[in-house]
């Protein structure tokens, strides 16, 4: 059942969107940036429970690194007030090298494990935070989409 | 005739299809890729490109300028020259370094994302509704508010936002002057000329105490500019005289000492005990309101760290993405949505429409049978309180409600029943001595809720099951 794509660009052009599942944002701990590691049951089929929750586990660290309140932090934020905040507008921040990192990591992630399954993760940046969006895609030239195209007439008519 | 409106979940598959199928209508349209804060849906306003960001009302922030340039001027002008030649060249020096300080932290605060959350997308919008919605009954019932997490052991509530499709994540808030979500919110400050928040915090703060300390510094001089003067043999009134600036100076200086010293104190208690001016004004975290064993579950429980955390912390940057560009399947949603909101529906719509009387809200409920498919957006302006949903009462949210539909033909204004449930106790007794009739008139409690969740897609929304 689980369709095989070799790259992302494969996965691109040759499927369609099925639908796409959120892992929201785990707040136990306070405001910090942490997403749940709650396996979403939509994917009991198309990956293995322990893939997804180590992508998790890392992003969470990453955003641990990023929102750090330590010596460099404090370092950082010193040295900004002392400037009137004028270095903020040539610097690039610690918080923003680390977001780099993760996008560099969820690229990786996704060419090497999510897209040969139909999966594709997208930034929590670009959600706003506040998701980690997974969509899942299908093969298009497999018979097992047509619900998709079959919901699409049924929703037109509706209108 | 009368027809009934149907609420259908929009299958998220069904959206996917539209890009696609769409594709060569968008090529025509668009011809050149737009940024992302041409179609930016809050109101602000956007300069150089996308790079500085403010609210659409810029408030007083003119006239905040234009009292410091001004009395900074006036300073260096004429108390300066007489200082420098009695007393030290470094006056003009410090009160230079002051001057830069507050300027820039001034259009720091005022310029920059105070911390804007992007509203949901449609796909998300509708994975949050199916989460909700999860008993799964044809008769459409109005989704909870609220949301309780615990956090640090502590029950938060988490409260949805109409506006933005989403539940706010703790201590943001949505400011109806902006209507945008944003995170930590303190206050909007219309002497900046912008929302107070996670980003333009440390800039607000700064702003106000090195203002405190210029005006300490100018109202110093200037007292020491006159006695000078007046020590040489002249009078009082003489010196006035000879440097009528500086009586500006002091008026102005004066009457702002107070507030201003006022505010750096009150940010400076906030600071230290890791609150907003949000929290604090509501009271969250007093001991009034929760049980014992309940308060600020962000403190971090020490005055250095909670400083060190809200100042010096990390600083995150912007997740509006001002300068991106639109892809595609953005675009379409974004122009479309654009193109069916409606001027009218302003701050003072929203607050007219929720004073009006119950009669009127009747009337129209009763039209809405006939323009079933006539509901235009609309969007909340207010905080939603945690609602009590009863199914005697027509559920719908303190602020005036949204009334989302289908991509439709025509649109009029409809105006949204008020809730029954509010802060004010005058409209809690008006609402009650007419409630047998409000739930007459809507038989059918899908339909007496008109609360619908809007998507900036137009193929997002929800219409009642009959």
């Amino acid at each position: 059942m689980a369709t095989e794509f070799h790259n992302l660009q494969e996965l691109r052009h040759s499927a369609s969107l099925v639908t796409k599942v959120f892992v929201q944002r785990d707040y136990s701990e306070g405001t910090i940036c942490r997403f749940q590691a709650k396996f979403p049951s939509e994917l009991d089929n198309r990956i293995e429970r322990t893939l997804l929750e180590e992508t998790v586990k890392t992003l969470n660290s990453y955003y641990v690194e990023a929102e750090k309140i330590g010596g460099q932090s404090y370092l950082e934020g010193c040295l900004a007030c002392a400037t009137a905040y004028i270095v903020f507008l040539c610097m690039e921040t610690r918080y923003e090298k680390v977001l780099k990192k993760i996008t560099g990591y969820i690229q990786e992630q996704n060419e090497k494990i999510y897209a040969p399954r139909g999966l594709l993760l997208t930034d929590p940046v670009e959600r706003g935070m506040r998701v980690l969006e997974i969509s899942v895609f299908e093969d298009r030239g497999s018979g097992s989409s047509s619900p998709s195209s079959s919901l699409s007439s049924a929703g037109s008519s509706a209108r | 005739m009368m027809k009934n409106c149907e609420y259908q979940q929009i299958d998220p598959r069904a959206l996917s299809v539209s890009p696609s199928s769409t594709q060569s209508h968008t090529e025509t349209k668009v011809q050149r890729s737009r940024r992302k804060w041409e179609v930016f849906p809050g109101k602000n306003r956007f300069f150089c490109n996308g790079r500085i960001i403010l609210a659409r009302q810029s408030g007083i922030l003119p006239l905040t300028l234009g009292l410091i340039v001004v009395t900074c001027g006036l300073f260096f002008a004429f108390d300066c020259p007489f200082l420098v030649k009695h007393l030290t060249v470094f006056i003009p020096v410090i009160g230079g370094v002051l001057f830069v300080f507050v300027v820039t932290s001034l259009l720091r605060t005022s310029f920059t994302d105070p911390g804007i959350l992007p509203r949901a997308t449609p796909d998300e919008a509708t994975d949050i509704e199916k989460q909700i919605d999860t008993s799964g009954s044809s008769t459409y019932r109005p989704p909870p508010r609220t949301k309780e997490i615990l956090i640090n052991q502590q029950v938060v509530k988490l409260k949805y936002c109409f506006t933005c499709k989403m539940f706010r994540p703790p201590r943001t808030s949505h400011c109806s002057l902006c209507d945008n979500c944003v995170e930590r919110f303190d206050h909007h400050c219309p002497w900046v000329g912008n929302c107070v928040g996670k980003r333009n915090y440390r800039f607000f703060y700064s702003f106000i105490i090195s203002l405190s300390f210029l005006t300490s510094f100018i109202f110093g001089c200037v007292v020491t500019h006159i006695t000078l003067r007046s020590q040489e043999g002249k009078s009082l009134v003489q010196s006035i005289q000879e440097s009528p600036a500086s009586v500006v100076e002091l008026v102005i200086c004066f009457f702002s000492i107070w507030s201003i010293m006022g505010l750096s104190g009150f940010h400076t208690y906030l600071i230290a005990s890791n609150l907003t001016t949000n929290e604090d004004i509501k009271g969250s975290w007093s001991s009034k309101r929760c049980t014992e064993d309940s308060g600020n579950p962000y403190s971090y429980n020490s005055i250095i760290t909670n400083c060190c955390a809200t100042l010096c912390g990390p600083m995150p940057p912007s997740l509006i993405d001002t300068r991106g560009f639109l892809s595609l399947d953005e675009a379409i949603p974004a122009a479309s949505a654009s193109e069916l909101e409606l001027p009218p529906f302003t701050a003072k719509n929203d607050a007219h429409m929720c004073t009006q009387s119950t009669k009127d809200v009747l009337e129209r409920m009763v039209h809405s049978y006939d323009i079933h498919d006539l509901c235009p957006p609309g969007t909340p302006k207010t905080t939603p309180l945690g609602l009590e949903v009863s199914s005697t009462a027509a559920p719908s949210t303190e602020p005036s409600p949204s009334a989302g539909c289908l991509r439709q033909h025509a649109l009029q204004p409809m105006a949204d029943p008020c809730p029954p449930f509010s802060r004010s106790s005058k409209r809690r007794d008006s609402l009650h001595s007419i409630n047998p009739a409000f739930r007459l008139a809507s038989p059918s409690p899908s339909l007496s809720h008109t609360t619908l969740i809007l998507g900036d897609a137009p193929a997002i929304g929800f219409i009642p099951l009959p």
